[in-house]
């Protein structure tokens, strides 16, 4: 009674729109890029080349797709239990530090699968961390998360710089960065999985972190949908009044939900530092934690959704380099407002078509019905 | 006078393997209140919707006045003088009155304008039908019955001639009911046409003039309103014959179970709910507390179960004290055998977005036989969930369907067997069958008397008087956050009725 427009099929919710608001989002955008004098078609051609036309090109999008898998998730994982965490860019930059920490240790005395378990730990433990405190000044004091956690991505920033010009940075060195690490430090890259099908993965970073990511993301759908703690947060997250009556503690799971969401966030920093640079630079982040709220609300916090709305904005950011590269006059922050569309379009504005959708939905299943039941009379 | 206002021919709606309409045909005749009534999942809001443009009919005809019409949305009811008065309202909580009744209907862009004209057709409609509410009066500020009323102006203003009102009562308290029926009177004399869907059959009987039955779907009567009688109506729409009135034996109380002594509770404004109020409540009895909504009712029951901090007071559960004024976890209290179905299921007792084999959890969540460790156990939790839809005949029977797509009745029973299944040795029910049909009624009754039986505590909080009157073993009348009274269930409604108001109560007091 309360929703005013009848349950649409799977095919049709989780295929159907999301396809409509892309498909008029990239108009939209085709309309940007035919405003500034250039043929929004060869700007589609290069971004779907620039994305996939090669082995490599698609090993580069892949390798943003880890980067937004993990951020997605952290997002999706506070969403759950209704807490909108912001601060998925601090907690990945400051999740660096435990990547850092374990490689710069042991990178020239052990080989890279001794030393990957401990930089996953340090990075979740780090990132963990630095949530930790909004969740608790919120639980303990009713500081706004939202708030908070924007708050920690400015400090986060600074503590960075810090680090990185004053501790990390070796002796002697004019870069803001640790030094590079041995080969202990550095992920072995996927390229057997590419050759599986025939493509060469040439100078693209995809690396095992990758799977590291579709690994959380199942552990994600497990917490969330198999456990006791998912069950609490779902609860919480769906009607706090319900949750205080099932005798569940709203402090607890905040504070227990935003250090795993600063874990996955904190993960991110595996695949920038130790499968491609190989050294921890300064805003080695890059955005990539705010993209992680756009993932998480395109794949509707789950991660089946999240894995390929991950490999979308994985096109956007492959593809969208390549366009600037070849059209000079679509300049990066041209890429950026097409994103910022996409964004639009498959986020905020996501119910936009819904209506229309549901209505012609409705009519064509009825005359369905009606030429069934003539059929059967 | 006798023609028709609304003709509905064949109309069918299904939601996926839900057949929730099937083949209905209804005529309503002009000028008449027409009641529908139908057990809980029987399809009544969703034919009204269908008539409000909410749902698409996937087969069949609307004829409005004579002529057939297309009604694909709410806009295109109304501009076929259709309105409805939903169970939950629909008003925008921090506009004024005036600003929510032209919200959507401001004619020019230019507000002030359209504000001066509507003022002025909202005080002709006031003064028309006897629907005094103040303008300027903020939505939020205004008691529920007063909020209805403007549901009511918001549809007349809309010029409807045909008003549908999906369940009114269900949050009024007696009093506003009546004064709804004496405006529903008003507005019948005046030519307009009313559908009025209801679970309480002494309403139907009350005010309508004909009253159509439905069933699993169907649309299996229509009667004559003076030609009829409750335990018709009540065998039509059940398929059998109901009890109205539960039989129940001598209560035979033994110990103490839970001890209320001087609990008082204030609102989060600091305005006092529940003074000093004192009672016990002993195995194998029935406390029923009787009141009129709002005198404390649901903070008492809020503070007992740890919802709610008191400010003074001390509880005992089997002799052992609650820290009602401090920190109370409901989980401790579950494990020392007090069970609690909250008033307002929506909120509390339930997450509706949850399958409904993820509610009949809630709370007990923590209980070995669903877990694996950290992880929950589906399989016992489905299997459980789908043990007790079939002895507690939850419909449809479905232990993955989301809990908002089940009816109210049907919602109601997923809380109940919930929280009477583990046996507590208290059982605490607010409302424990606001929304629900005659038929699961009786059998919510039969459940909580055989509880009383199996000599367990059980308290009960309800505004509907009948109900308080069939099932206590004692009754306690609060008014004014006090226990003005206690009575025994053969007092008689008016007795009741006095302390309920407060009257009788300050003399008995003062003595
Ligand atoms: N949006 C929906 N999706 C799926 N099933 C639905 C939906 N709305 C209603 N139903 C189902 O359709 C049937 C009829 O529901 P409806 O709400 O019309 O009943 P009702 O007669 O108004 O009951 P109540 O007296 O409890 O309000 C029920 O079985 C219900 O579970
Ligand atoms: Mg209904």
């Amino acid at each position: 009674m309360s929703n005013p427009y009848a349950k649409l099929p799977g095919w049709v919710e989780y295929g159907l729109i999301p396809l409509v608001n892309l498909a008029v989002a990239f108009l939209v955008a085709g309309l940007v890029v035919l405003l500034v004098g250039e043929n929004p078609l060869e700007a589609a051609y290069h971004l779907i080349n620039g994305a996939f036309g090669r082995g490599e090109y698609i090993g580069f999008t892949l390798y943003y797709a880890t980067t937004f898998i993990f951020t997605g998730l952290a997002v999706a994982v506070a969403f759950h239990a209704g807490l909108f965490n912001i601060g998925g860019e601090g907690q990945a930059y400051v999740g660096g530090i435990g990547v850092a920490l374990a490689c710069l240790w042991l990178d020239q005395t052990m080989p890279w699968f001794v030393v990957f378990p401990l930089a996953i730990i340090g990075s979740a433990f780090f990132g963990a961390a630095w949530a930790f405190l909004p969740g608790w000044l919120q639980a303990k004091r009713g500081s706004h998360i939202v708030i908070t956690t924007i708050m920690f991505n400015f400090i986060a920033s600074s503590l960075m710089v810090y680090l990185l010009t004053r501790v990390l940075k070796p002796l002697g060195s004019m870069s803001p960065q640790t030094r590079t690490f041995a080969e202990g430090g550095q992920l072995p890259k996927l390229d057997w999985l590419l050759s599986i099908f025939g493509l060469d993965i040439g100078t693209a970073p995809f690396n095992v972190s990758f799977l590291l990511a579709l690994v959380a993301a199942f552990g994600v759908w497990l917490l969330i949908w198999r456990t006791k703690l998912g069950y609490e947060m779902r609860t919480m997250g769906h009607s706090p009044s319900a949750a205080r009556y099932a005798g569940m503690s709203e402090s607890r799971i905040t504070v227990i939900t935003m250090m795993i969401s600063g874990a996955l966030a904190g993960m991110m920093a595996l695949n920038p530092i130790m499968g491609e640079q190989g050294r921890m630079q300064l805003d080695f982040v890059q955005g990539a934690g705010f993209v992680g709220i756009a993932v998480a609300l395109m794949g509707r916090s789950h991660p089946a959704g999240i894995i390929p709305a991950a490999v979308l904005f994985g096109v956007l950011y492959q593809g969208g380099a390549e366009i600037s590269f070849e059209m000079p006059s679509i300049s990066r922050d041209m890429i950026v407002i097409i994103q910022g569309l996409v964004i639009l379009f498959a986020g905020a504005l996501e119910n936009m078509f819904r209506p229309a959708i549901a209505r012609l939905f409705a009519t064509s299943s009825r005359r369905a019905a009606v030429v069934a039941q003539t059929k059967g009379a | 006078m006798d023609s028709i206002a609304i003709e509905l021919r064949g109309i069918d709606k299904s939601f996926g393997p839900v057949h929730a309409n099937k083949n209905i045909n209804l005529k309503v005749r002009k000028g008449t209140i027409h009641g529908v009534i139908g057990e809980n999942g029987a399809g009544k809001s969703t034919l009204m919707s269908i008539l409000y443009g909410f749902y698409q009919a996937d087969s069949g005809e609307i004829h409005v006045d004579g002529k057939q019409v297309t009604i694909r949305d709410p806009n295109a009811a109304i501009a076929a003088g259709i309105g409805m008065v939903h169970q939950h309202f629909m008003l925008v909580e921090n506009f004024t009155v005036l600003e929510n009744i032209m919200l959507g209907a401001e004619e020019s862009q230019i507000l002030n304008k359209g504000i001066a004209k509507a003022r002025d057709e909202l005080k002709r409609l006031e003064r028309e039908y006897a629907l005094e509410v103040n303008p300027d009066a903020v939505i939020e500020e205004l008691p529920v019955g007063l909020q209805q009323r403007v549901e009511i102006l918001k549809a007349l203003y809309r010029r409807a001639d045909i008003l549908i009102l999906d369940e009114p009562t269900g949050v009024l308290t007696p009093a506003e009911a009546d004064h709804l029926f004496r405006v529903l009177e008003q507005l019948k004399s005046q030519g307009k046409t009313i559908i009025l869907i209801t679970h309480k059959l002494r309403e139907i009987m009350a005010i309508t003039d004909e009253v159509s039955v439905m069933r699993r779907g169907e649309m299996v009567a229509t009667r004559t309103t003076a030609e009829t009688s409750v335990e018709e109506l009540a065998e039509l729409m059940v398929g059998r014959r109901v009890l109205l009135r539960v039989e129940k034996g001598e209560a035979k109380p033994g110990d103490v179970k839970l001890s209320v002594n001087g609990l008082t509770v204030k609102d989060g404004r600091g305005v006092t709910m529940v003074d000093n109020v004192s009672f016990n409540l002993r195995a194998g009895e029935i406390v029923g507390i009787a009141g009129v909504a709002g005198n404390g009712q649901s903070e008492l029951l809020e503070a007992i179960s740890g919802i709610r901090r008191a400010v003074s007071g001390e509880v005992l559960l089997n002799g052992k004290p609650i820290n009602v004024t401090g920190h109370v976890d409901p989980k401790d209290l579950r494990d020392r055998g007090l069970a609690h179905v909250p008033e307002d299921r929506h909120h509390v007792g339930l997450v509706l977005k949850f399958e409904e084999c993820e509610n009949a959890i809630l709370g007990y969540h923590h209980d070995k036989r669903y877990l694996n460790g950290v992880f929950l156990n589906v399989d016992a939790i489905r299997k459980d969930a789908e043990q007790r839809i079939a002895e507690y005949d939850i419909r449809p029977p479905n232990a993955r369907l989301k809990t908002a797509n089940f009816s109210g009745g049907n919602q109601q029973k997923i809380v109940l067997a919930r929280e009477m299944e583990r046996s507590p040795d208290v059982l605490i029910i607010g409302q424990p069958t606001r929304g629900v049909d005659v038929g699961a009624i009786e059998f919510i009754h039969k459940r909580i008397i055989e509880m009383r039986d199996q000599g367990k505590a059980v308290l009960l909080v309800s505004v509907e008087l009948d109900e308080i009157r069939a099932l206590s073993d004692r009754i306690l009348v609060m008014f004014a956050g006090r226990v003005v009274g206690e009575r025994d269930p053969d007092a008689t409604e008016g007795e009741l009725g006095l302390l309920m108001a407060g009257v009788e109560g300050r003399k008995e007091a003062a003595e």
